[in-house]
């Protein structure tokens, strides 16, 4: 009987080492059953002194007012909505990997996804903090949801691209927390069932609804996935794209150009798979989850991370051939001045830019660069900064001087809360990722059983002896199986 | 819903090569599986104990239709009816404009509508408490649970189950509820599958 679904041997494995289901469950589970190492007590400390630091500047924010921030009247976006597009971005890379690389059935998915849409979640909410602060008055806030009111009613404008991005990131918010959980509610029942402690199996008896692994459950399980990855995979695609309208649609030169979306949303993954990268190195090392993040899940992603890059490289090549070729005084001004030229005022932030985003990716065309841990976690750095500087580049270069040479800026640099505030959210996403690792399988467990038997290591072997059986054998136990 | 207690003979296989003849024998002779347990989802098994599809997606394409002209009517309504505002001297029916929103609210309606569907129907929610017919059926057994009518002899029946490659037999006796599933409906006979 051949139930394994045939693999060529020639695939690197996805799991190493000799592994069983028991073991997969051991490996993957037994860290949240142990007491975290003093490591993670340093590490999650430091995030919640950022975190606080973080409160603490907009504390200041909302009871001083916006002044306490250094934007003024021709820079009036600056640090806040470069970490907002910054963050929504990193948000990008979860839901790319779970969903779309699961339309494409690409088998890698299965390490990483997990932590991949953790890391989403806790992006998209950092990202959120920024435009909602912003507002100044915060306590208007739900003044941006369309409610019967009072005052009229008086709805929101629903043809702009602001209120578009409402819609976008709280849906996205919450497509990607549903999607999560959903593939969590089978593990956090496989912790319920192995607890040990009363406390531990009434907790994750809660969180995991009761799941008993029913057939008919799992049926409708990978029913509902497919279909939420089916749904994710335009969201992923709108939600970057609705963020570039913000700038796209305005009558801004540097913002005003058709090429945004695509832009933005090649940027988005690339910068979302750096982070995956910076998180998942120090996981699977910390949590010696090496047999399951293996190098070929590294290699993978930063096949993926030279591949974006490229096209983002070619998305600044081609906006500043437009800028030229259109022929329009302010445009050109725009780019050959304000950003091209390395001895304006922001000029060395254009040319970082360029060398984090577009030159250093290309070490990966080598096989031995994607292969070398070392380099994949300073690239994934590099990366991380290039693209911050990507966004503070199209959002500061094209508004630091506008249509009014009296009004050109001085040199805006940010305030210390300003900075705080960024801080806190590096503060609120590692707070929350530990939290996630220490409490929450960090792996797909039921995920990677499914793949054991077709990816490990050690079932790999036997899959000379399908090669070697009769293939007509081969189909006939195939079809029956299938009925 | 009144339950009345049940007797069920469970069997505990480690192996899919194992369990999937064993499903087909266990049919083939007449039991009535009540369900399989299994760590992960296993390919195929569904069909293997005559389940039928699940029309989830179904569902899903519904709640994506209600998003869609939830989203599309509220705006018209709002700009032409209720409250029409003169933004530059647009038009106030801008169907171009309103497509991001239609687009992410047929999203939301059709996610939040199917994991709440997926829930209700698994009967999934966070104080529910289900009979677990083994401990390590989301670890690394898969666990066939049959269900004992006045007819059937247990003692018959775990010989069986462990000549179909069972490592583990034993009889359980749980009160059903809604919780257990019902899944009479769900299984076709194996009879009428293969027509004979």
């Amino acid at each position: 009987m051949s139930l394994l679904k045939y693999e060529s041997q020639l695939r690197e494995p996805l799991v190493d080492g000799n592994k069983d289901y028991h073991q997969v469950t051991e490996d993957i589970i037994s860290p949240i059953e142990m007491k975290p190492s003093k490591l993670w007590y340093v590490g999650f400390y430091i995030s919640v002194a950022l975190l606080i630091f973080g409160a603490y500047s907009v504390y200041r924010e909302v009871t001083y007012g916006i002044g306490q921030w250094n934007l003024n009247k021709t820079i009036g976006w600056g640090w806040d909505i470069t970490n907002f597009v910054w963050w929504v971005g990193i948000g990008h890379a979860g839901t790319l990997i779970s969903a779309i690389l699961l339309l494409f059935r690409q088998g890698w998915r299965t390490g990483v996804n997990r932590a991949a849409e953790a890391m989403t979640i806790f992006a998209v909410m950092c990202a959120g903090q920024f435009p909602i602060w912003h507002m100044g008055r915060v306590w208007m806030f739900p003044f941006v949801f369309p409610y019967p009111n009072s005052r009229g009613p008086l709805w929101v404008n629903f043809n702009s691209p602001l209120l578009w991005d409402v819609f976008a990131i709280s849906t996205y918010f919450t497509v990607s927390l549903l999607f999560w959980y959903s593939g969590l509610i089978p593990d956090l029942a496989t912790v319920r069932d192995r607890a040990k402690t009363k406390l531990r199996k009434m907790l994750y008896g809660v969180a995991s609804f009761g799941w008993t692994g029913s057939t008919k459950h799992w049926q409708r399980h990978e029913s509902l996935s497919l279909v939420l990855a089916g749904l994710s995979t335009p969201l992923v695609l709108s939600v970057h794209t609705i963020v570039s309208f913000d700038f796209a649609t305005s009558v801004v030169p540097g913002w005003h150009t058709t090429i945004f979306p695509p832009y933005f949303v090649a940027g988005a993954i690339f910068s979302g798979f750096a982070m995956v990268q910076t998180l998942l190195i120090v996981v699977r090392k910390v949590m010696g989850l090496q047999d399951y993040i293996t190098l070929g899940h590294i290699e993978a992603m930063n096949k993926v991370i030279v591949l974006t890059g490229s096209i983002v490289g070619c998305a600044y090549l081609t906006e500043l051939f437009i800028a030229w070729y259109g022929q329009n005084p302010y445009e050109w001004y725009a780019f050959s001045q304000n950003r091209a030229n390395l001895f304006s005022p922001y000029g060395w932030s254009y040319w970082l830019m360029m060398f984090c985003n577009v030159v250093s990716p290309q070490l990966f065309w080598s096989r031995k660069l994607r292969r070398n841990i070392t380099v994949t976690f300073f690239m994934s750095i590099v990366v991380n900064i290039g693209m911050w500087y990507e966004r503070f580049v199209i959002i500061v270069t094209s508004i630091y001087r506008d249509f009014l040479p009296s009004s050109w800026s001085t040199y805006y640099s940010p305030s210390i809360y300003e900075i705080g505030f960024y801080l806190g959210t590096f503060g609120l996403f590692f707070t929350c990722f530990f939290l996630f690792a220490k409490y929450f399988p960090v792996i797909a467990v039921a995920e990677i059983k499914s793949i054991l038997k077709t990816s490990g290591e050690n079932y790999k072997a036997k899959m000379t002896d399908i090669e070697k059986s009769d293939a007509d054998k081969f189909y006939i136990e195939e079809v029956e199986h299938a009925h | 819903m009144a339950g009345g207690i049940k007797k069920f003979v469970v069997g505990a296989f480690d192996d899919e090569k194992v369990l999937f003849p064993a499903v087909k024998n266990v049919r083939k002779a007449g039991y009535k599986i009540h369900d399989v347990y299994t760590p992960f989802p296993v390919h195929g098994l569904d069909h293997a104990m005559g389940l039928r599809e699940t029309s989830l997606h179904t569902a899903g394409f519904i709640y994506a239709i209600t998003g869609t002209t939830t989203a599309l009517g509220f705006m018209s309504w709002i700009f032409t009816k209720d409250w029409p505002l003169n933004i530059g001297g647009k038009p106030h029916f801008a169907l171009p404009a309103w497509i991001p929103i239609t687009f992410e609210l047929t999203v939301l309606f059709s996610a939040v509508g199917m994991v709440l569907t997926f829930c209700y129907l698994c009967q999934l929610a966070p104080f529910v408490k289900k009979h677990h017919f083994h401990a390590r059926a989301t670890d690394d057994l898969f666990i066939m649970a049959i269900e004992c009518t006045d007819k059937t002899n247990d003692a018959d029946l775990q010989n069986f189950l462990q000549n179909a490659g069972a490592k583990e037999v034993n009889v359980q006796v749980a009160e059903t509820g809604w919780w257990l599933g019902r899944y009479d409906r769900e299984q076709k006979l194996y009879r009428e599958e293969k027509g004979y």
